[in-house]
């Protein structure tokens, strides 16, 4: 094959246009090194309202709100953010069958750096796992669209919530040279 | 002991104290334009919803502090209602930053009511920081909304509301409120309380 092949969209654009695909207008995220190319785009993208909030319990707070007023809302956040959440999907997203939809940027692992990260990051997978909530660990650009569009058709049908888990894999991760 | 312990909170001088289930009813009777409420755990939404339930009414039964941020997002999503967050101060002091977002944001159709009795009442009435030390009005307009003020009494509370819902905000009213408990107890269905929300919202059939 001499063809030059096309240039594979980057992690981000491929977020964002499944996010535009399904009308999910509103994003509000807690910042985060590897997600400020996704938090970027949102922001320059009219289509979006995008801003930041103080905590992720209070982005998952302000997105149930607005699906409950006809506006689908994605939160974004990175490992450690997650561990400040189980309540609020306990008490609030869970009993009241909101389908937020859920991007954790994945630290703590392949190449982590900082120990607390580390610890965190195990903490997740078996709080999703006890919970119930669909989660997704997603390494790859090619799995990448189709598990973002059908898991927010999922969620919203369903009305429950989905985490993807964006892994160094897809993303590169956070790096400090050693 | 000092002097504003004594006189129940902080911050709120000259202010008389009033009771919620009273001011929830006054400010229910208020509303005339289809007006989305949500209300924060415990005895803030136990009194919403003795005061009459309407489908346009969301009783938070968890998530303690997400009252502010789950009105901002219906907010936000339904421009042209108005909204308003009932919290307690405990509640508000669990989640300050919320004040900081709803600033930034700048919702007009956003108003929100602070019940401060300057106590955790719910959980056998230890005292919050808004008792001795830390003015909740002074924090929201730190935070940058800048209509924010107690109400004096029944009358300037009523005013106060008046004034959030014709002239828009953000706007924060906070009133000092004795330690009687909520009169009634919200049934404990939040998937049915959401749902009827949504159909109120007129986002569901």
């Amino acid at each position: 094959m001499n063809e030059i092949a096309p240039t594979a969209a980057a992690w981000h654009q491929t977020v964002l246009a499944a996010l535009k695909a399904n009308d999910v207008k509103l994003a509000v995220y807690v910042p985060d090194r590897v997600l400020t190319p996704l938090i970027k785009a949102l922001h320059a993208d009219a289509f979006f309202t995008t801003f930041a909030a103080t905590r992720e319990e209070e982005a998952l707070g302000i997105i149930t709100g607005a699906w409950m007023g006809g506006l689908r809302g994605a939160v974004l956040m990175q490992t450690s953010g997650f561990a400040t959440i189980p309540n609020a999907l306990a008490s609030l997203v869970l009993p009241s069958q909101i389908p937020a939809l859920i991007f954790v940027s994945e630290r703590g692992t392949l190449g982590e750096f900082n120990l607390g990260q580390a610890m965190v990051c195990r903490t997740m997978r078996p709080v999703l796992q006890s919970l119930g909530v669909e989660h997704h660990t997603i390494t790859r650009q090619d799995e990448l669209a189709f598990i973002v569009d059908r898991s927010i058709k999922q969620a919203v049908m369903t009305q429950a919530p989905v985490v993807f888990i964006l892994s160094p894999l897809l993303t590169g991760g956070k790096v400090f040279a050693a | 002991m000092n002097a504003a312990m004594k006189t129940g909170t902080i911050g709120a001088h000259n202010v008389k104290v009033m009771n919620r289930y009273e001011l929830t009813k006054r400010l229910v009777a208020q509303l005339v334009d289809d007006e989305a409420v949500v209300a924060g755990i415990g005895n803030t939404n136990f009194d919403l919803w003795a005061s009459g339930q309407r489908p346009l009414n969301f009783y938070m039964l968890g998530s303690m502090g997400l009252a502010i941020p789950i009105a901002l997002g219906t907010a936000i999503a339904q421009p042209q209602r108005h909204v308003v967050a009932l919290e307690g101060d405990g509640s508000l002091l669990m989640q300050l930053g919320s004040l900081a977002t709803v600033a930034a944001q700048a919702p007009k159709n956003l108003t929100i009511v602070i019940w401060d009795n300057g106590l955790y009442q719910i959980t056998g009435s230890q005292p919050t920081a808004s008792a001795s030390t830390a003015d909740l009005v002074a924090i929201a307009r730190a935070s940058g909304i800048a209509k924010s003020a107690w109400a004096a009494d029944e009358e300037e509370f009523e005013r106060l509301f008046a004034v959030a819902l014709a002239e828009g905000g953000p706007t924060l009213i906070a009133a000092r409120i004795d330690g009687k408990p909520g009169v009634a107890t919200t049934d404990r269905d939040p998937a049915q309380i959401r749902a009827r929300f949504m159909q109120g919202l007129g986002v569901k059939r």
